[in-house]
């Protein structure tokens, strides 16, 4: 039977879409509603949840206040000096690099992935333990120096482990970059340092978005580092959320944070998407 | 006065290798200030390279290149007087029009007011026929208004040298003949110097001073157009600029001798196998009978042009030849019919002869 043209327009969008629509209906949208149902619930006597509709855990918010905070401003501070870390790479990566050893260099950015990231953070916990660092700078006459445990030790484990991920996507919109628009700025009479504030910039603004995005969106739910480096002292909400689910058995108390992580969470996607496309515009490049 | 007060641009025995690829070589050409001058070739000869050399984009494998009186070899582009009209536009996605067009006005120091700025880059958009437009992204225009916005943002600058990369390859009739106009009264009026690539040779042979023929890396010929194309340097310019009718000729004392045993009366130094060359309005076709030219053949194909007829006449044993008759439109039989018997004669001053 003939197809209209239409009509196969949407089956392959929906060939091209059903399977991962499928995947995230059942594994993220199903348990997310479970989570909204659990989060107007009530904590069952003996731990776990029990039906209920109720706000009264979204009341109790405040009292995890301290690990939220710490999660909105560690998460995109740590995010911004990924930022500071990776573009300059990337720069250098997708423009500077001789063509010849570029991809061996791009792989390199991505080796560290071949290792778990809690074997790596164990490490740092070593670095920067008594022993680590402190035992050195105490040899050169500053004693006393504490390095682990602290938000600089969080913000250290977060840049590490992180940086691929900020790497790739501002190197792939550098990468595609036109040269050629820099010859024409530089016929222009801009200098390199205008030309790169001028053109460059503003044209890898949507992968500094994506990266951004990327990297403050997963460190909102990291638990991994700040439990890690961060000892007691700096929790995350990812910490609180385990200490609830796991340890206190509180899910509907764990659920209404979980909720309103997202809706942050969601809110400053859809905030991020607005910039990146009022300052690229259109992301289409090819003239001729 | 020095050679450099007279000549804007200068190369001095410039060779450009990328790689194995050898772009240009040994290429030696001065030109002079305020001159309007043409870039002609075919495809690949190296056109742009040289462009590309001049605005900064490339540097000589060898040789030097002057702009005015300084050697600029190690001048980076952004320090060169220079404005450029890329064959690929280079606009700036991100940015509207009315910035595309006012980014070199400000990167100038010291700065240029802004009131200014968008005083010049209006009266640019207006030249380019694109008032209105200044706010549309780059991507909501046609091809050919993009090249336009190129063009406004090379002469909005009024640099001493604009380099023109096919500037008008994606206009229609109307707009390009319109744009010549303004190009010229622009460079006559500022005085600028104008290096225009293009494959239009009529927009070459009429707009510019000083032609520049070009053929693999090499400049074949520069001259006035009117001399390129009376007097070719050789053989491939007399068939790259305009069309060119040739015949293998043996140059004896006092005759050419043609394939077919035939001789024209010729008294020109030359001896020995050579090349002729002769335009197709240099010949003239009448019916055998009414004219006694000194090659008899016949009429292949006729094109009709209106004010011209352009015939094909085949000789035997010498080959086809291109000729065009004017019409007067007085003589309702003038036009010759394919299959026609005619009578070849030549004005034998214009005849070129090159070696074989
Ligand atoms: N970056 C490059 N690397 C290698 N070869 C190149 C490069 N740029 C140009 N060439 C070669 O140099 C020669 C001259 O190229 P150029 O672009 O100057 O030609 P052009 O005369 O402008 O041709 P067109 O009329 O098609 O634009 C060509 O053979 C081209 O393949
Ligand atoms: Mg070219």
């Amino acid at each position: 039977m003939a197809m209209t043209l239409a009509t196969r327009k949407r089956l392959v969008t929906a060939l091209l879409v059903g399977p991962s629509a499928a995947w995230l209906s059942i594994f993220l949208v199903l348990p997310f509603i479970a989570i909204l149902v659990f989060s107007v619930g009530e904590r069952a006597p003996e731990g776990g949840y029990q039906a209920a509709f109720t706000f009264a855990q979204f009341m109790n918010l405040p009292a995890r206040a301290t690990a939220f905070w710490n999660t909105m401003l560690l998460a995109p501070v740590g995010a911004i000096l990924c930022l500071l870390v990776a573009y300059p790479t990337a720069y250098y990566l997708a423009i500077r690099a001789p063509t010849r050893f570029r991809m061996l260099l791009v792989s390199l950015v991505v080796v560290p992935f071949w290792t778990s990231l809690l074997v790596r953070t164990y490490a740092w916990i070593f670095i920067l333990g008594a022993r680590g660092l402190p035992n050195l700078l105490a040899l050169i006459g500053l004693p006393d120096v504490r390095l682990l445990n602290t938000p600089g030790a969080v913000l250290l484990g977060i840049v590490y482990g992180y940086l691929p991920l900020m790497i790739m996507p501002i190197y792939v919109s550098l990468e595609k970059l036109d040269r050629r628009l820099l010859e024409a700025s530089a016929d222009l009479g801009a200098s390199p340092v205008r030309s790169f504030f001028n053109i460059t910039l503003p044209l890898s603004l949507p992968g500094v978005a994506t990266g951004v995005a990327l990297v403050t969106i997963l460190l909102l739910g990291e638990y991994l580092i700040p439990q890690l480096l961060g000892g007691g002292k700096v929790f995350f909400i990812g910490n609180a959320l385990v200490d609830l689910f796991l340890q206190s058995r509180n899910w509907p108390y764990g659920s209404a944070i979980a909720v309103t992580l997202v809706s942050v969470v969601v809110l400053i996607i859809t905030l991020a998407m607005r910039l990146a496309w009022r300052f690229a515009g259109t992301r289409q490049v090819d003239l001729v | 006065m020095s050679a450099s007060d007279l000549h804007d641009i200068e190369f001095r025995s410039v060779t450009k290798r990328y790689g194995d690829v050898t772009a240009v070589t040994d290429i030696n050409l001065a030109v002079p200030k305020g001159a309007f001058v043409a870039l002609l070739g075919p495809s690949g000869c190296g056109k742009t390279t040289c462009l590309r050399m001049i605005g900064g984009f490339e540097q000589p494998s060898e040789g030097d290149v002057y702009i005015g009186e300084t050697r600029v070899n190690d001048l980076p582009a952004y320090r060169r007087p220079v404005n450029m009209v890329f064959q690929h536009y280079a606009l700036f996605p991100h940015l509207d029009v009315e910035n595309n067009v006012a980014y070199g006005l400000r990167q100038q120091r010291p700065r240029i007011a802004s009131d200014e700025i968008s005083r010049r880059v209006g009266a640019a958009l207006e030249m380019v026929r694109l008032s209105g437009f200044g706010r549309r992204r780059i991507h909501e225009l046609s091809g050919g208004q993009q090249q336009r916005v190129a063009l406004a943002r090379a002469i909005v600058n009024k640099p001493k040298v604009l380099l023109l990369d096919e500037p008008l390859a994606a206009l229609d009739r109307k707009l390009r003949t319109d744009m010549q106009m303004e190009l010229q009264s622009l460079q006559r009026d500022l005085g600028i110097t104008f290096l225009l690539v293009t494959h239009d040779q009529e927009e070459a042979l009429s707009m510019s001073d000083l032609v520049c023929v070009m053929s693999a890396g090499r400049i074949r010929q520069f001259a006035r157009p009117q001399e390129v194309y009376d007097r070719p340097a050789d053989l491939f310019v007399a068939d790259f600029v305009g069309k060119t009718n040739k015949m293998t000729v043996t140059a004896e004392p006092g005759i050419l001798r043609l394939g077919n045993g035939a001789t024209l009366p010729f008294a020109g130094p030359e001896r020995g196998p050579a090349v002729l060359a002769l335009r197709p309005e240099a010949m003239r076709i009448a019916r055998v009978g009414t004219g006694d030219g000194p090659l008899v053949g016949h009429v292949t194909h006729r094109i009709f042009l209106g004010s011209l007829a352009e015939y094909s006449v085949a000789v035997a044993g010498v080959g086809e030849f291109l000729i065009s008759a004017e019409r007067h439109g007085l003589d309702a039989n003038d036009l010759i019919e394919p299959g026609e018997a005619v009578s070849i004669d030549y004005i034998s001053e214009a005849i070129r002869l090159y070696p074989a």
